[in-house]
């Protein structure tokens, strides 16, 4: 089932390539149909996920390397625990919508469509892997795709922001592999639940090194004052579809690779750093929002606004309690709803306005309401406002960092008001005030893609604000395990 | 042994130079009109299966008194450098039906290889100097074949160079046997394992001679100076040949060297060896992917490269600490795969250059546009290249770094720390030409044909490149076994 969630986009992105020239334009149906029969798959995985059952589920196994040296055997391990379920749920929903807003895309649309679909199994492979070597060979699947879709269909300084953005990711990326194999090393194996059940203690250099060498990969992904600074200029400059799935699911590689790897497998240095990470988390929370109340660009401000947000994730995680680990799960799922949404309507406007810039917007509710009102829910949701999604993991969050890092939760919780403020004035500047002339021939989002793909993510939004348990079950179901090891640790 | 035995454990190496010579006679009595392309490619393909049944038929031991040996170590190279030349001559067919020389083309060729197969197979320090010198001679007159300006002053370059690298290895050569009192390399070995601390020094500068001299062959640094000059200088086919055969052949000889030789891990000088062949691989790492940097010729940017994947591969050989084969099997799969890549890129780059009369990385815009399946062929030899998933060589890599951590070395560690920063940076110069091909607009979109020779030997190394990164545990399987050979039993 989940091999099968992993190769449908693949097999959808090969197809598109050797569509000809002059049906092009059908590679977006076959990116549709495909994306679409991932999500099926994910609905169905996430749906039949047991949360009263230990341990993953849904496995699929081989021996893929079979060495006969023991040096190098590694199984191809694919599975799903209560922390990756909602994540793949997240992914496959998120393909969708990022295909349905790419419906205008005209400039080598069969490129397009296979890069994006490409990307989709590249970030597939990250949340299902239960093996090291297949986790970090995923991780890099993931550049390509991305450096592509970036430097050819971005706008602005395109290919400066690919190359950040790959440059920085590889950098990071490079030392986790020394970390894997360091540790892959020492256990004699690369699995990552052999690796958790029993941790690696002593290794040939310091565990610590082998910590924030692994760690700094996730932290640039997540990412993380002071190594965030690819994010913003690679969302500005991504087309729409790359943001959404840039913010929606490419940063929670990061948060899922921290709760999933880093802090299992090296309890005792993960909480050595506690109080780094918690100093990290509560000043990308406040520098995040202070920079993002200074943006003037629409893009930029939502970018840096996932800063801050994601200091949650690292905040949560930092207080390695049952709580706080749940906070950040949950905070990683739905920002991925909420600022991919963000992105869908910020994505809307600029394909009307092809301006981003706030102050060149006024009076925008008069001319799409849809769009519009869209905008105030995804923010209000951002804001953390009860009833929407967003409050449920920040809640959590605070809750569990509460009581090991006072500040830092304070920190975070300013960060709160700080967002309040750049969310109710942006949406001040630029849905309300009068309606000028230049934005009259200004037509509301009617189309079906435009349509479908917010209503999905609002109707999720929503559903998981009202009713938080469709989450918090698996969640907690797979939070629990990691989370009665970190606290077995002093 | 009998005569006939011997015969039938020297063939694929007898085989080859005959066919040089018989190549020869063809071009002397028919002239132009003689086939000697497929008259090579035939010796190529019959030296190839000979290997193979070798492999199969079991027919392993030394011969001839202990100068040469036949083992799966030497088979596993005796395949891998008749495919790679058979490759090389079917996929630039084209380009040598332009040549004047034909016939003494593709005679050199065949003397070249043949050589290099006595080379993976010389036991004897003699052996081994006289088949690195005879295709050494026959790779100076390749490399200045078309006698223009620019490869002339190739073969020139690489003849130099070569004089000196021989001149020091055999320096070294005459260090060991001066100590030693054998030339046999099972000889020298019980010497090392036996020698007081007292010789480590007089062993330390013998090896470092000796590391000189066959590291030109390999093209690390700091006996890499000729390798861009070369490269670029002379004609593609010959290139391709230097950059994957010559520098498989190099290793070879380095690990037979080493662990037949030196006596492999656990004597006095293996830590030392390592922190060479460490220091060696850093800094290959370093000065070719910096150098590659700021190249614009796409030759070039090869042939630096050429120089960083040295070091790569020179990564494994400093891992000779580790337990069993993983660190000389890590060698040995990563020269399998980085034959199908780099052979992929060259013959990709050569089927381009001759169509458009340009190196320049800027004549490479939209070639997707212009030759779709060279395009992709080259943008997954790069991603190769790089390391990048699913391709083979990102195995190759992640295998030859995990060799050198098994070791449980701290300073190796450190010294994968370097590679991979090192593959970072390389990704740069690597992916800004595939982004170059894939996604700028061509200045002129004329389509560009490729010759069917070509097409087939760039769409098996593609498929070799892909199916090896998918699923490695063949070749693996057999560059292990290739390296227990060279432990002892």
């Amino acid at each position: 089932m989940l091999t099968l969630f992993l190769l449908l986009p693949v097999t959808g992105a090969v197809l598109s390539l050797f569509l000809p020239e002059e049906k092009q334009h059908d590679a977006k149906w076959i990116a549709l149909v495909f994306s679409g029969a991932a999500f099926a798959v994910s609905v169905v995985v996430f749906a039949l996920f047991n949360a009263s059952v230990p341990g993953y589920q849904f496995v699929n196994t081989f021996e893929w390397i079979a060495a006969s040296d023991a040096g190098f055997r590694i199984r191809y391990t694919v599975g799903v625990d209560g922390l990756s379920a909602p994540l793949v749920l997240l992914l496959g929903l998120l393909s969708v919508v990022s295909v349905l807003v790419s419906w205008r895309i005209e400039v080598k649309a069969k490129q397009y469509f296979a890069w994006l679909l490409f990307m989709e199994t590249a970030v597939a492979g990250v949340f299902l892997s239960l093996d090291l070597i297949q986790f970090f060979l995923f991780w890099e699947l993931e550049l390509l795709p991305m450096f592509m879709l970036i430097s050819q269909w971005g706008s602005g300084r395109r290919l400066y922001s690919a190359t950040k953005f790959l440059i920085y990711t590889l950098a990071g990326s490079a030392f986790m592999l020394v970390g894997f194999l360091v540790l892959g090393a020492t256990a004699g194996t690369f699995d990552i639940a052999e690796l958790t059940a029993k941790p690696v203690t002593q290794a040939v250099v310091p565990l610590t090194f082998v910590f924030w060498a692994i760690m700094l990969a996730f932290l640039v992904k997540l990412p993380t004052f002071p190594v965030h600074t690819w994010l913003p200029d690679a969302h500005t400059d991504a087309p729409t579809a790359v943001s959404v799935m840039l913010a929606g699911v490419l940063l929670k590689m990061g948060g899922y690779g921290i709760i999933r790897i880093a802090l299992p497998l090296l309890p005792q240095q993960a909480h050595d750093s506690r109080l780094i990470l918690a100093s990290l988390a509560g000043f990308s929370v406040l520098w995040g929002a202070v920079i993002t109340l200074r943006q003037t660009d629409l893009k930029r401000l939502v970018a840096y606004s996932s800063v801050s947000h994601m200091g949650y994730v690292l905040l949560g995680v930092s207080a390695m309690g049952s709580l706080g680990l749940s906070g950040a799960a949950m905070q990683m799922f739905t920002h991925g709803t909420i600022t991919g949404l963000l992105f869908v309507v910020v994505g809307l406007i600029y394909d009307r306005t092809h301006t981003r810039e706030i102050s060149q917007m006024s009076g925008l509710m008069h001319r799409m309401p849809v769009v519009g009102t869209v905008f105030v829910i995804a923010g209000l949701a951002s804001l953390g406002l009860p009833g929407m999604s967003g409050f449920v993991a920040e809640m959590t969050t605070f809750l569990g960092s509460l009581d090991a890092h006072p500040v830092a939760t304070a920190a975070g919780i300013f960060g709160v008001v700080l967002s309040a403020g750049y969310i109710l004035w942006t949406v001040q500047r630029v849905l309300h005030g009068p309606a000028t002339d230049r934005w009259k021939e200004l037509t509301d989002a009617t189309s079906w893609w435009e349509v479908t793909a917010m209503a999905s993510l609002v109707f999720v939004i929503l559903a998981v604000g009202i009713y938080p348990a469709l989450l918090t079950t698996a969640v907690q179901a797979g939070i629990a395990p990691i989370a009665q090891i970190m606290e077995g640790v002093s | 042994m009998s005569v006939l035995a011997t015969a039938l454990y020297l063939g694929p190496a007898a085989l080859l130079y005959l066919g040089a010579g018989v190549v020869l006679l063809a071009d002397l009595i028919h002239g132009r009109r003689a086939v000697t392309g497929l008259l090579t490619l035939v010796t190529l393909a019959l030296a190839a299966v000979w290997a193979v049944l070798q492999i199969g038929g079991g027919a392993q031991g030394p011969i001839l008194g202990g100068a040469i040996v036949v083992d799966s170590f030497s088979l596993y190279f005796t395949f891998l450098l008749t495919a790679v030349t058979a490759a090389v001559v079917v996929g630039t067919s084209e380009w040598a039906a332009k040549v004047e020389d034909r016939g003494e083309f593709y005679s050199l060729l065949l003397v070249s290889v043949g050589s290099m197969v006595l080379l993976v197979q010389s036991n004897d320090l003699i052996t081994l100097f006289v088949a690195l010198e005879t295709t050494s001679l026959a790779q100076f007159i390749l490399a200045g074949i078309t006698r223009n300006e620019r490869s002339s002053e190739a073969g020139l370059k690489y003849l130099l160079s070569g004089a000196v690298a021989a001149a020091v290895l055999l320096y070294g050569f005459a260090f060991l046997f001066g100590m030693a009192g054998t030339t046999s390399l099972p000889g020298i070995a019980e010497f090392v394992r036996h020698a007081g601390d007292g010789l480590r020094l007089p062993l330390i500068l013998a090896f470092v001679f000796v590391a000189a001299g066959v590291g030109f062959k390999m093209a690390i640094f700091p006996f890499h100076a000729w390798v861009p000059d070369v490269y670029q200088g002379a004609p593609t086919p010959v290139g391709s040949y230097l950059s994957v055969a010559s520098k498989a052949a190099g290793f070879a000889v380095v690990l037979r060297l080493f662990y037949t030789g030196l006596g492999g891990a656990g004597t006095p000088i293996t830590h030392d060896w390592a922190m060479l062949f460490g220091v060696f691989a850093a800094a290959s790492m370093l000065f070719g992917n910096v150098g590659a940097l700021v190249q614009t010729n796409v030759k070039r940017i090869l042939g630096y490269s050429s120089i960083a994947q040295a070091g790569n591969i020179a990564v494994g050989i400093a891992a000779v600490a580790a337990q069993g084969t993983v660190g000389p099997s890590g060698v040995l799969f990563f020269l399998g795969t980085y034959a199908a890549t780099n052979l992929g890129a060259f013959l990709a780059v050569n089927a381009v250059s001759e169509r458009l009369g340009s190196d320049e990385i800027t004549s490479y815009a939209g070639l997707f546009k212009r030759a779709p399946m060279t395009a992709v062929v080259l943008s997954l030899c790069l991603a190769s290249l790089t390391g990048l998933p699913p391709t083979a060589g990102f195995i190759a890599k992640v295998y030859i770094f995990n060799s050198a951590i098994q070791t449980g070395e701290v300073w190796l560690v450190g010294l994968v720390a370097i590679a991979v920063v090192n593959t970072a940076i390389s990704a740069f110069y690597y992916l800004r030409w595939v982004r170059t091909m894939i996604l700028d607009d061509p200045e002129d979109a004329t389509p560009i044909e490729t010759p069917g020779g070509a097409q087939g030997v760039l769409l098996l190394a593609s498929a070799a490149v892909l199916f090896f990164g998918l699923w490695p545990a063949p070749l693996i399987l057999l560059a292990q076994q290739a390296a227990a050979a060279l432990l002892p039993a």
